[in-house]
């Protein structure tokens, strides 16, 4: 430091070639336009609602104000992929488990590939199957269930006659978001390095210790990752929501039998938009920010909850 | 405790491909034997049918008997899983649990085979299965942090310290050292040499100068061509391997006139 000070010697500029130069950039401009496209997005959707937000609350639809017209819908949206998150993560996890671990070659190829093919049916075909299909043949398990199990806020019924319930709502849901949480629990299984599994399986584990020691934990993150993405995909859906759900506005509850129900934000804005004009279409969007703010905050935390043993993950 | 394993006209398969022929070997109890040999000559499927480890592979099946003080591992009703927890096992890159904490490694062995144990007993296994490994001074003081925090060597000697927690009767190391620097290596071979107090030890090592060190006894493996299985050449006393082997293939793998 004190004998060797030489301020004009500057360090040499690094070598960059232009291909490397045309690479980076062009990452950099992708990276930034999804930023762009984000904030686009994230504006239209405020500006467009500031009409709503500010308007007297008569003139708003249901004549109590944006908050009181958003909040059932948030509700029964919250609601409905809670349901299908709650029932496909399991059993995407097991359906997983089995194509990686438990299935012969042959068999899990055939069968992940069908599993796949779930993703690729249009959510119109899951409408018309859950409003002709699936919820006829629910009904009598809602009767029984109002009668064995009214005791629970869940079935307290009446039980819905046509089966067009929340609950119905949610399975359809749940069955459209199977694949995506199946196909990326399935990817991390598989990932799941050789040196762990024989780590477990050298200890004297059985398959399902192995399972349990090695594989869960490291496709724990992705498994996360996976039911985020189906909940984002279940927040969002509309169209079989729209088809499937028999509901009534401003309706709060958790009574998931009956034939009222309230709706959710994307199959409300889809079932109210061709009718709307005016402050109507800024209180539609103004919802439509409700939810962009919820799946923002479902994947934030989402997000926190994966790194907060990021230490733990085996990804270091 | 430190079982001899006795194995006769072994061969080992995968699917219709013989990878190891006619073995026939008695291992000692309370020593180190050391397996050496070039690249797939079969030493570590030999290793890994020990403890049936190579059974993970679809289609892989053994003929002949390796027996453990008499008992036949490959029995009709013995299930492998027990073997396993007979026979610990150290690989050749170190494969901590990456999502455990180093206490929760070394204790994986035993809380799977259930064993109710209160929480001082397996806080005093632990810190005695990490001293067995000459960790237990480097992370006395992080046991709850994860074990993918050590250096290769220490991850190295905390899979030695998950191994010996179950109290074996043999312990299997593939290339222990091979992934590791000299004085890493230093501390796994001193390991070795207090621990065939205690244990069997089985070691296949592609370094010569490590089998003379830390055996008693060497096997030779080798085979006559590619595709053709691997076969146990010469099985000595590791003094008169390395000094005067029987075989002309011995001498001339063991001062490099190979091939």
């Amino acid at each position: 430091m004190t004998t060797t000070s030489a301020p004009q010697t500057r360090a040499p500029r690094a070598v960059r070639r232009l291909g490397d130069r045309l690479f980076a950039g062009s990452a950099r401009g992708a990276g930034i336009a999804i930023l762009l496209v984000l904030a686009g997005v994230a504006g239209f959707l405020v500006v467009d609602s500031i009409p709503a937000l500010v308007a007297p609350p008569q003139d708003v639809p249901g004549g109590e104000g944006v908050a009181a017209y958003i909040a059932p819908l948030l509700f029964g949206t919250v609601l409905a992929a809670a349901i299908a998150v709650v029932v496909a993560t399991p059993l995407g996890v097991a359906i997983a488990l089995f194509l990686t671990h438990y299935a012969p070659r042959r068999l899990a190829h055939g069968l992940g590939y069908v599993v796949d093919l779930l993703a690729a049916i249009p959510s119109i075909v899951y409408g018309f199957w859950g409003i002709f299909w699936l919820a006829p043949r629910l009904v009598p398990f809602y009767e029984w269930a109002e009668e064995h199990l009214g005791f629970l806020p869940f079935f307290a019924g009446p039980a819905s006659a046509t089966g067009r319930t929340m609950l119905t709502a949610g399975l359809v849901l749940a069955v459209m978001i199977l694949p995506i949480v199946s196909a990326i629990s399935r990817e991390v299984f598989s990932q799941v390095p050789t040196l762990h599994r024989e780590a477990a399986l050298a200890l004297g584990a059985t398959r399902w210790e192995m399972i349990r020691l090695a594989v869960l934990p490291y496709g724990r993150s992705g498994v996360i990752g996976g039911a985020m993405l189906g909940l984002g995909r279940a927040l969002g859906e509309t169209l079989a929501i729209a088809l499937v759900l028999s509901v009534s506005a401003g309706t709060v509850t958790f009574n998931l039998i009956s034939s009222t129900n309230p709706s959710t934000i994307a199959a409300n804005i889809a079932l109210q938009f061709p009718e709307s004009s005016g402050i109507d279409v800024n209180t539609l969007i103004a919802s439509g920010l409700a939810l962009f703010v919820v799946t923002l905050a479902v994947n934030v935390i989402a997000r926190a909850v994966v790194n907060r043993r990021a230490d733990f993950s085996g990804a270091n | 405790m430190a079982k001899r394993i006795d194995i006769s006209d072994l061969n080992i398969f995968y699917g219709n491909f013989r990878a190891v022929a006619d073995v026939t070997v008695s291992i000692e109890p309370r020593s180190v034997t050391a397996l050496i040999g070039p690249s797939g000559c079969g030493k570590s499927t030999f290793l890994r049918s020990i403890n049936r480890m190579h059974e993970v592979l679809p289609g892989a099946r053994v003929e002949g008997k390796v027996a453990m003080d008499g008992q036949d591992l490959y029995g009709p009703d013995v299930d492998p899983v027990d073997v396993r927890r007979q026979v610990g096992m150290v690989f050749q890159r170190p494969n901590p649990f990456p999502t455990m904490s180093i206490y929760d490694n070394v204790a994986a062995g035993i809380r799977l085979n259930a064993r109710k144990m209160s929480k001082t007993d397996l806080d005093a296994l632990v810190e005695r299965s990490l001293q067995g490994a000459n960790l237990w001074r480097e992370v006395r003081d992080r046991l709850n942090r994860p074990a993918s925090g050590l250096s290769g060597g220490q991850q190295q000697r905390l899979c030695i310290a998950r191994a010996i927690a179950v109290e074996p009767d043999v312990l299997l190391m593939d290339e222990p050292a091979s992934a590791l620097d000299p004085i890493s290596t230093l501390a796994i071979e001193d390991l070795m040499t207090e621990l065939k107090e205690r244990f069997t030890i089985v070691v296949v090592t592609h370094n010569m100068q490590q089998a003379a060190r830390v055996s008693e006894q060497t096997g030779f493996f080798n085979l006559s061509a590619a595709g053709q299985p691997g076969r146990l050449i010469e099985f000595n006393s590791t003094e008169k391997i390395f000094s005067n082997p029987d075989e002309k293939a011995t001498e001339d793998y063991i001062s490099g006139r190979f091939g």
